[in-house]
This record gives structure tokens, C-alpha cells and sequence, in this order.
């Protein structure tokens, strides 16, 4: 079990490998599972997760709340926030949308989070993957992204019951971040500080959904912090660092998390599930089905 | 939880503690039964019974009735399915002190037997299968298991550990229950995954006490 990414750091950079390479190594001694079996089902993964973005681009079952929104951004171009960010959260917004319908997708770190990290490294595969083969590079960020979550699992928590939305889409768009510089060929440091900031980003966020669904605010929570994850992973290249070192910022989330109220922890008691276009949005949609069908 | 579960499991949505346990706690309900069911009565308490119908909890549940796995995409259609494979299902909610917020209550009958299940929902896809027939199991279903209920006699679980020993199946964990001294007792087993292949009808002729024995697969 991976309980600081200090000694992940730490590891890396005694030995000079990368941040993947010194995960494995940790996962493995831990598990008792080979380096090689680990990075076969990483790889494992990506492809789910590559198949989770077709069927989910292709997806044609509306949400009940939200209409299609990742059609609609793409159709926009880049905008201001310019096109990384712009496909980036498309595609989260396209995967969470088929998570909300009942689609196949791989939690990541959780299903209503799941669109953050397949949007963020395919969105570089695209753009700046140079068009080489890039499935051990993606194997990599996963496992770079994985471990965080792990350190995550430990520390604090990654249940929007008992963190609120910073412990499912923050930790995810921390997960991509520290993925993302890895990616760029960033140093094992950097993917820390990366992942560092975008948590701080994400303090106090809460999982307030509408009608007990996994739609709003969820699918565009999904989109909007692919963009914190990406900035803080160019910050992080840039050479900026967190002034509370990740393992710290994580700690901080669990203990904010504890502090929240149960109604902002998933019970759809307090904030936007209790706003009066929630409760017209509730009738809308009538009764959200009976037990049973 | 390493890596590989960190990322995954890969699962049909919306939530992985809603949906994708729910799907795993009814192929575990499944596997005790030990065959094709045809009647189950769902009662659903806290969390289970309120977001239930929104998360797709119920449709999970019928699924892992019918075996399907948590990533099958069929779940979204399982009532269609369970109709046509001939499964009866009805839901009920119930509160339950002290329950598990994700927890619900099977009971299967058919074959002229009944058998209830307890099981809950821990998060990640992670389940609990609580209780069996009255006995408290307390197993995760991540490692294989077996379970044997027997008439609470001298020998029965030296029978068993022997069988495990002679081929090759080493024990994870073991608990041991009964309801009174001289009444019925429970095995629960947790194996390690490698080469733990046991053939539960073999197992159940070993000893005269023995009374049922239920193989639960672990998670690949």
C-alpha cells in the first residue's frame, strides 16, 4: 500500500527512474505481483478505458437532466481556453454523461469522476503524442495517476460520502495532473507539485446532486476540472511549486472532508440539490422511476 | 488498494458503490444458491432504497441474479432479460437499525428451498456478503471462499482442512460459528486464489455432518 507520495519521489529520484517506474516497484514488493503483471493490466485498462471513450462519443441515450453537452463545446472550437482544454473536457463531459446512462466505464478514481482522466491523457495522446505509439506512454500516466489515488485511499479518502466532490472529481483531476507532467516528461517532483495544486484547488468542494443522480452538477464538474488539472500540470513544467507538499494537501482534504456537513456529502441535502430549480428539475423529470421498474 | 484497482474496476455506471456493488452482491447471492433462480424478494434499506431506482441499483442487483458481472453491459436491460429468462423478482424496502446505508436483503426460494442473504456495498465496487441463512459471514468475496454449514460434530472441520491440505489449496482466513452446542455450525473459508479450485459436491459427501457446501469465486 502506497501511504506517501514522498517516498514514491523519493524512491525516483535515488534511483533515477521515473515516477511510474518507482510505483511498480513499491506496488510490486507490496502485492507480491510481478513488475510485468502489473504493467499488463495497466495496459489492460487503458484499452477499457480507450473503449469507454468510443461508445461513450458514440453514445445516443439522453441523461435525464442534462442534455448533451460535449458535442456542443467541440462545435465551439477552442474558445480562450484553447483547444487542449477545450477536447480535454469534451471528452470527460462525453464519458460521464455514458457513466450517468448506465454506460461501461472504468472508475478513475471513481464512476462519477470517470470522465476527468480519459479526457485529460487523450487529449494529449492527440496533441502532443507526436503520432508515436504511445500505449506505454499511457500505461505510464496511469500508473503515475493510480498512485496518487492510492496515496489518496490511504490519507484521506476518495468517497464522495465522506470527502465530498473533492475526494472523486478533485482527486481525479489531481490524479491527471501528476499524469500529465509525467507525460510531458516532466520530473518526478513536478508530477507531486502538479497534483498538489490541483487538489488546493479543489478544497472544500462539495457533492451536492441534484435528485440523488449522477448528472448535475457531476458530468460538468468532470469538465471543468480537467481544466484546473491541466494548468496546474503546465505550472508544475513551468517550474512552480506547491508550497505544501502533496502528501500535506492530501491530509488537509480528508480532514476538510470529516469537517463538511453530511448534507454536502452525497445525500443530495444541502447546496445545489436544495435550490428551487433543483426541486423544479426533480418534477420535470417526474419521479426518478420506481424500485423495480 | 494498489494501482490497478485505483484505476477500475471497469464497471457499468452510475455509481460504483450503487450499481457496480449491487451487481457483484446478486452474482455473490447467485453463486450461494448454486444454480438458476427463478424467485427472489429484494428488500432494500437506507441509502439502497432512496437512490435505488435513480442509480440503477435494482436493475444491478436482478443482473447479478442472472450472473452478470458489474462491467456487463446487459445490466441496463436486466428487468427485460429476467422476464424473459423466466426470473421473478419483487422490491420491498425495509429500515433496519444499525444497518449498512448499502445494504439489502435476498431472499431466493425455488426448488423447494429458501435461502436469505444479507449483503452490502462498501464502495469502489467492494461488497460485504453479511449474513447467510441467519449466520453472520462477514466476507468480501474478493478471495475465493467456501462455506460449510454443518450439524455441529467432532470432525467435520478436520475434514475439510484435510480435503484443502491434500490438494494444494492454502487457507487465507477461516471463522467458525454455531447456533448452540450440538445444533448447526458454519465454515466460512477465504482461499488464497492460486490453485484453489475445490469441487463443493466432493466436499459435502467428506463427513456425515457436513450439510451444504457453497463455492464463491473469487474476483479475477
Amino acid at each position: 500500500m502506497l501511504k506517501a507520495v514522498e517516498k514514491i519521489v523519493a524512491l525516483a529520484e535515488e534511483k533515477k527512474i521515473s515516477f511510474p517506474e518507482a510505483v511498480i516497484i513499491l506496488d510490486s514488493k507490496d502485492s507480491g505481483i510481478e513488475a510485468k503483471e502489473i504493467r499488463a493490466r495497466m495496459a489492460e485498462r487503458l484499452a477499457d478505458m480507450r473503449r469507454s471513450v468510443k461508445e461513450a462519443c458514440a453514445n445516443e441515450i439522453p441523461c435525464r437532466i442534462e442534455a448533451p453537452m460535449g458535442a456542443k463545446l467541440r462545435a465551439h472550437g477552442g474558445g480562450m481556453a484553447g483547444e487542449f482544454i477545450a477536447a480535454a473536457s469534451a471528452t470527460a463531459m462525453e464519458v460521464a454523461s455514458y457513466n450517468a446512462v448506465m454506460g461501461r466505464i472504468v472508475a478513475a478514481p471513481t464512476a462519477g469522476s470517470c470522465g476527468i482522466i480519459p479526457g485529460m491523457i487523450f487529449a494529449w495522446e492527440f496533441f502532443r503524442g507526436g503520432g508515436k505509439d504511445t500505449d506505454e506512454l499511457l500505461t505510464g500516466a496511469l500508473i503515475t495517476a493510480g498512485a496518487v489515488g492510492e496515496v489518496t485511499a490511504f490519507r484521506a479518502t476518495l468517497a464522495g460520502a465522506d470527502g465530498g466532490c473533492q475526494a472523486e472529481c478533485g482527486a481525479a483531476a489531481a490524479m491527471g495532473s501528476a499524469a500529465l507532467v509525467y507525460l510531458e516528461g516532466g520530473s518526478p517532483p513536478a508530477c507531486a507539485h502538479a497534483a498538489a495544486m490541483t487538489f488546493k484547488s479543489v478544497l472544500g468542494l462539495v457533492c451536492d446532486p441534484v435528485g440523488g443522480l449522477v448528472e448535475c452538477p457531476c458530468i460538468k464538474r468532470n469538465g471543468i476540472l480537467v481544466a484546473n488539472g491541466v494548468l496546474c500540470a503546465d505550472m508544475a513544467l513551468a517550474g512552480i511549486e506547491s508550497a505544501i507538499p502533496l502528501d500535506e494537501v492530501i491530509d488537509s482534504m480528508g480532514q476538510i472532508g470529516r469537517m463538511m456537513a453530511p448534507a454536502l456529502r452525497e445525500t443530495s441535502q444541502g447546496g445545489l440539490a436544495v435550490t428551487q430549480a433543483a426541486a423544479e428539475i426533480v418534477k420535470r423529470i417526474g419521479e426518478t422511476g420506481k424500485l423495480g421498474g | 488498494m494498489p494501482v490497478w484497482e485505483i484505476i477500475g474496476p471497469v464497471m457499468v455506471g452510475p455509481s460504483s458503490s450503487h450499481t457496480a456493488g449491487a451487481a457483484h452482491i446478486g452474482r455473490i447471492v447467485r453463486m450461494c444458491w448454486g444454480g438458476e433462480i427463478k424467485k427472489a424478494a429484494l428488500y432494500m434499506r437506507g441509502s439502497f432504497a432512496s437512490t435505488g431506482a435513480g442509480h440503477g441499483t435494482d436493475k444491478a442487483l436482478v443482473a447479478g441474479l442472472m450472473g452478470m458481472r458489474p462491467d456487463d453491459p446487459g445490466i441496463r436491460r436486466a428487468f427485460g432479460l429476467a422476464r424473459e429468462a423466466g426470473l421473478e423478482f419483487e422490491f420491498h424496502t425495509e429500515e433496519v437499525a444499525g444497518a449498512h446505508p448499502n445494504s439489502v436483503r435476498i431472499v431466493v426460494t425455488g426448488e423447494g428451498r429458501a435461502m436469505e442473504a444479507v449483503g452490502y456495498s462498501i464502495g469502489g465496487g467492494a461488497v460485504m456478503l453479511h449474513k447467510l441463512d441467519g449466520f453472520q459471514v462477514d466476507i468480501s468475496c474478493a478471495l475465493p471462499a467456501v462455506i460449510i454449514m454443518n450439524r455441529d460434530v467432532q470432525g467435520v472441520v478436520s475434514a475439510v482442512t484435510s480435503y484443502l491440505s491434500a490438494h494444494g489449496v492454502n487457507i487465507a482466513t477461516m471463522k467458525l460459528h454455531r447456533d448452540s452446542r450440538g445444533g448447526l455450525a458454519t465454515m466460512v473459508i477465504e482461499l488464497d486464489p492460486a490453485g484453489a479450485d475445490v469441487d463443493a459436491e466432493v466436499m459435502r459427501n467428506m463427513h456425515p455432518g457436513i450439510v451444504r457446501v457453497i463455492k464463491i469465486e473469487g474476483e479475477d
